[in-house]
């Protein structure tokens, strides 16, 4: 029955086969092998972690805007202590002898054996004080570090910034100890793994008395640390500089993207900080600060904060209407002050009537946008409106809504575009009607976009339907190739020939005659033809919100933008101007109408918002 | 029928000396680890030598409880066991604490128990229950199948926990299926698998298609034996790949090699496979049938590494088959652990007087990295000494497992074996750098409750079967 015993020798020869290679491999690395021998009077190593410099960050132009201090850490190795004059000790570092008692127990309770660090960022004039009388201390040794320093104070939350690791960190990833640095957000965050380059080691034999004695072996065992690739962001730091200048005292946010690449040219969020704040002794204190101002100078609004968008979605409707082949660009509607059914009525403010559908983004004609909605919903050519409701989402999905857009900005909302199960859980019914939901027509009601998702959209309004998803690096040094899904065209489910008249009704919006009821002549540029959309997103909690989406030029665009001034009113007031600005200043690099500027500036809608609501009170 | 003997007269001594060697010498180890002028008595529990006292009086009294449970049982509720088993590894997914990284742990109050260890035991008792089944047929279909899903369903579960070291180890139960006569194809078979599978992952998919193309031509050879049928084969691949990549070329269309390189594959193998019909050559739809599945599979893992796996798993892979350096993290440990046991040159530094095993320049010192401890204080003679006992142990555990009159507790017994050669292995192989780091545990040596009490349980479970070997007539 047991015909596989012979079998039994092949497994007992294996185990002594084993057992020999590894006695030979263990008589050479112990017997033959003298380099790793060590001498009797040199017999303990010491392993010093050599520290790279973190990459550059540049801008798109090449001005630099972040790179590094060097800065020194005193640690301690506890258990190699001895006696020192803490007098001397103190004077140079400007301590207390408490703190050095406190510091070395703290220490001891951590380890033994491991260092810790036993004062931070040493200037490094008390460095080379240090350095001259070090021999006096056993059990101390410095550790060179780099801070992050800025050339700008802006665009911090496109870079992020550097924090210490914690436990969990440490715990999950073996490359970080106790100690060490991380980017905690933007993209310090997203591109950590670039930007610190790769840790080194070198190894030392000291003596009894902790005196270096020459490195190990030569340096066999070492390893380089390498540098940290330089990184070079889609940024134009004067844009973003002015974006922010022109945001001051409003809550909102700018983003602007180059049609044709996807590439950041600013992301403004405000109110912002200053990202020296966060760096060096004083961080944690002025972390708090931020962390509780009532403002949220630390949230992301461009990628966190999600408002309905209001009128700019009308743009979406007029594509999918067209697509759905329920609505063309010779569709009128008329309109009497506002749209009537039944016993509904959702309001329009006067205008010429009837309208077409560029003249219908023009003016931004409510009416003529209740109708299109409905004829998308109410499509014969779909079984129940839930279904057309649902070729609908997909349409709108498509232009990156209600998703992350997966972008190198660590911290992205998804938005919502709901589903056609969140109507039936609000109505308690499949057969909720066109008229349940009209609010969407407009951009109103249950839908969420970010700032960036709505630049993202005007971009891909600029190409004529396709993005590439927005990012903010532009180059690594040393890698051909960002990753891929940056280079990809995404299309949307409209085909190019409809995106002419809408882009039309946009090019209209700004530049129509005066008294044609364009509304967003205030964002007219002389000799550059900007195609625009005001929206406004109603605000429950007080005054609404100020969106603006425009791209320029017409042919061939450079830029795509897109403004948010929260309690800023209607669209065309102050997101228009602001956007005009932005777009004048990256395409000319000059401001032709100065008024504008100063109109901006002055504007102040914190404090008086501030003092409205305290009068109410 | 069953006969009454007294199991204590007929333990087997020789393993259960050399058990208590290795644990004592285990201990001496941890203690010069972990020893410092701050923390001298060897009673001290706050330290680990201190803790790992108690786990081996700990172990003693399980010994005591194996012992005195009948062998019935262990056949009888080899699957209840192995069932159980499986729950707690669910149950520790949902439950667990995570230390370094892996959620494998179980704390109840003080004391953190990792069911992973005990795991094998079940393994290797229900592999042996199936196995040894009278009417199981190990070559086949079904068998397969079953045999696989014993084997493969803690491990799957254990890798679920993050743990891929202590998952690795349920590769060695194929020693026991190995003795029980599973076929050589399909220990061929596991070896095309492991080989493509890390081929996927060094080469290009360029390199991989010519590659076995070519390996399969040479099979082809070696099998027929016939000049012509070869030489057409080669002609006709050849050609057609040159007329796709010249047509490529002077049309301009840029289309990717790999596509060009597997079209003329595919249009030459049609041709052939009709030349083949018609001459009747043999062995081609299987040789075929090989090489399609070679390439589908390297394609799998290469899609599965870079599209599924996240950036994190990909590295781990990448450093445990040595194709990126991590300078402070694996790469360097196994540094400083030649360079600790290198130091040890052939007498070693004397108990305790190691320096390089001291100051955490050797990470994990008291558990994975034990052996460097062992090779600095003991030199060249203690590492001799200490793999002679491995080696001693486990043949006599091979010559145990033959002796037994029971297959069941054969197959089981082989299991140990495999377990335990898997662990001496892998953790010393690793401090030596001559295998890739995959933290598990050196048996009775390293420092840890949960993994000597498992290999305690393991090993004395078998001798318990042992010592009743002579109830069984037959
Ligand atoms: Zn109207």
């Amino acid at each position: 029955m047991d015909s596989f015993a012979g079998r039994k020798n092949i497994i007992r020869f294996l185990i002594i086969l084993v057992g020999l290679i590894y006695i030979v491999r263990l008589f050479i690395l112990q017997v033959v092998d003298s380099s790793y021998k060590l001498t009797a009077s040199n017999n303990v190593l010491r392993y010093e972690t050599q520290y790279p410099a973190r990459g550059l960050i540049y801008d798109r132009n090449g001005n630099l805007i972040v790179y590094n201090e060097a800065t020194y850490d005193i640690m301690v190795n506890p258990l190699q202590l001895a006696p020192f004059d803490t007098s001397e000790f103190c004077s140079i570092l400007e301590i207390t002898k408490e703190y050095i008692d406190e510091t070395i127990k703290l220490a001891r309770a951590y380890s033994l054996y491991k260092p810790s660090i036993f004062l931070k960022q040493v200037s490094s004039l008390a460095y080379a004080q240090l350095q001259e009388v070090m021999f006096k201390f056993p059990g101390f040794f410095v550790q060179p570090r780099t801070l992050r320093k800025y050339t700008y104070q802006n665009a911090s939350h496109v870079i992020g910034y550097v924090g210490e690791v914690n436990d969990k960190i440490i715990e999950n990833n073996s490359y970080y100890i106790q100690g060490d640095y991380i980017g905690v957000s933007g993209l310090e965050q997203s591109y950590e793994e670039f930007l610190r380059g790769k840790k080194g080691v070198n190894i030392y034999m000291v003596d009894v008395h902790n005196r270096i004695k020459g490195s190990f072996n030569s340096g066999k065992f070492d390893v380089r640390a390498e540098v940290g690739s330089n990184i070079i962001s889609t940024i134009d730091i004067n844009l973003q500089k002015y974006g922010e200048k022109l945001m001051q005292n409003k809550i909102g946010s700018i983003v602007a993207i180059e049609p044709s690449t996807g590439e950041i040219l600013a992301l403004v969020s405000s109110p912002g900080y200053n990202p020296e704040l966060l760096v060096g002794r004083s961080r944690a204190d002025n972390y708090y600060k931020l962390n509780v101002d009532s403002l949220k100078p630390l949230f992301n609004r461009a990628t966190m904060a999600q408002y309905p968008p209001g009128s700019t979605f009308k743009i979406i409707n007029a594509l999918i209407g067209q697509k759905e082949g329920v609505t063309s660009q010779y569709t009128t509607y008329g309109c009497q002050g506002g749209y009537y059914a039944g016993n509904f009525r959702l309001g329009c403010h006067i205008h010429n009537s009837p309208l077409n559908l560029s003249q219908s983004i023009q003016i931004s004609c409510n009416t003529y946008y209740c109708n299109v909605f409905r004829n998308i919903l109410d499509n014969r050519n779909y079984p129940s409106v839930r279904m057309a409701y649902d070729s609908w989402r997909n349409h709108v999905m498509s232009f990156g809504f209600g998703q992350p857009l997966n972008s190198d900005i660590t911290s992205e909302l998804k938005g919502l575009i709901p589903t056609k199960e969140y109507y039936d859980k609000i109505y308690r019914t499949e057969n909720w009607r066109s008229l349940n939901i009209i609010s969407l027509a407009i951009g109103q009601g249950e839908l969420g976009t970010t700032p960036l998702q709505m630049a993202n959209m005007t971009a891909t309004v600029a190409n004529r339907g396709f993005y590439y998803i927005p990012h903010i690096v532009k180059e690594i040094e040393g890698n051909n190739k960002l990753d891929q899904k940056f280079y990809k065209k995404n299309y949307t489910t409209i085909d190019s020939v409809y995106f002419g008249p809408v882009i039309h009704g946009m090019e209209l919006a700004v530049n129509g005659e005066p008294g044609s009821g364009s509304t967003a002549r205030t964002a007219q540029i002389q000799n550059i033809i900007v195609c625009g959309k005001t929206g406004t997103a109603q605000n429950p909690h007080g005054e609404d919100h100020s969106i603006f989406i425009a791209f320029a030029p017409k042919e061939n665009p450079q830029i795509a933008i897109s403004v948010y001034i929260e309690n800023g009113g209607f669209g065309g007031t102050w997101a228009a101007p602001l956007a005009k600005l932005m777009i004048e200043k990256y395409l000319n690099d000059s401001i032709s109408q100065p008024y504008w500027e100063e109109y901006i500036l002055n504007c102040d809608l914190i404090n008086k918002n501030a003092k409205k609501s305290q009068h109410l009170e | 029928m069953q006969r009454k003997v007294n199991i204590w007269n007929n333990i087997d001594w020789t393993t259960v000396f050399i058990y208590l060697l290795l644990v004592f010498l285990g201990w001496i180890n941890i203690y010069a680890a972990v020893y410092n002028d701050d923390h001298q008595s060897i009673f001290d529990f706050s330290q680990r030598y201190g803790k790992q006292l108690i786990w081996i009086f700990a172990a003693f009294i399980l010994i005591f409880i194996v012992f005195t449970i009948d062998i019935n049982f262990y056949t009888f509720f080899a699957y209840v066991i192995y069932g159980g088993m499986i729950l707690i590894l669910l149950a520790v997914l949902v439950l667990g604490t995570k230390v370094h990284g892996a959620t494998s742990w179980f704390e109840i109050g003080n004391i953190r128990i990792q069911p992973s260890e005990f795991a094998k035991i079940a393994t290797a008792l229900a592999l042996a229950r199936y196995v040894s089944s009278f009417n199981v047929q190990i070559n086949t279909v079904k068998s397969y199948v079953r045999i696989a899903g014993i084997i493969f369903l803690p491990a799957i579960l254990i890798l679920m926990q993050n743990d891929t070291g202590s998952a690795l180890v349920y590769f060695a139960f194929a020693i026991v299926l190995f003795r029980e006569g599973l076929s050589g194809s399909i220990f061929f078979l596991g070896l095309l698998v492991i080989i493509l599978f890390i081929l996927a992952l060094v080469f290009e998919k360029l390199t991989i298609i010519i590659l076995s193309v070519f390996v399969a031509l040479a099979i082809f050879w070696i099998i027929n034996r016939k000049g012509k049928q070869f030489a057409i084969a080669l002609l006709v691949y050849l050609l057609s790949t040159a007329l796709f990549l010249g047509l490529n070329y002077f049309l301009g269309l840029k289309i990717s090699k790999v596509y060009i390189f597997l079209v003329s594959l595919g249009v030459s193998s049609i041709i052939y496979v009709v030349f083949a019909i018609k001459h009747k050559i043999k062995h081609v739809f299987v040789l075929l049938l090989f090489l399609y599945g070679s390439i589908v599979f390297t394609f799998s893992v290469d899609y599965v590494f870079h599209n599924i796996l996240e950036k994190h798993q990909q590295k781990r892979i990448n450093t445990l088959l040595g194709l990126e350096s991590d300078p402070l993290g694996i790469g360097y440990n196994v540094n400083q652990s030649k360079i600790a046991i290198g130091s040890g040159g052939f007498a070693g530094k004397g108990f305790l007087g190691g320096t390089q095993t001291k100051f955490d320049f050797v990470p994990e010192q008291s558990t994975d990295f034990i052996f460097c401890t062992i090779g600095e204080e003991w030199g060249f003679l203690g590492t001799f000494f200490v793999i002679s006992l491995f080696v001693a142990l486990l043949l006599r555990l091979v010559l145990i497992a033959e002796r037994q009159r029971s297959s069941f507790s054969r197959m089981y017994g082989y299991g140990v074996v495999s377990v335990l050669f898997f662990h001496v292995m892998i953790n010393i192989g690793m401090t030596i750098g001559l295998m890739p780091v995959i933290g598990i545990p050196l048996p009775f040596f390293s420092y840890g409750g949960s993994s000597l009490w498992a290999f305690t349980i393991l090993l004395f479970i078998l001798l318990r079967l042992d010592a009743s070997r002579l109830e069984l007539l037959r």
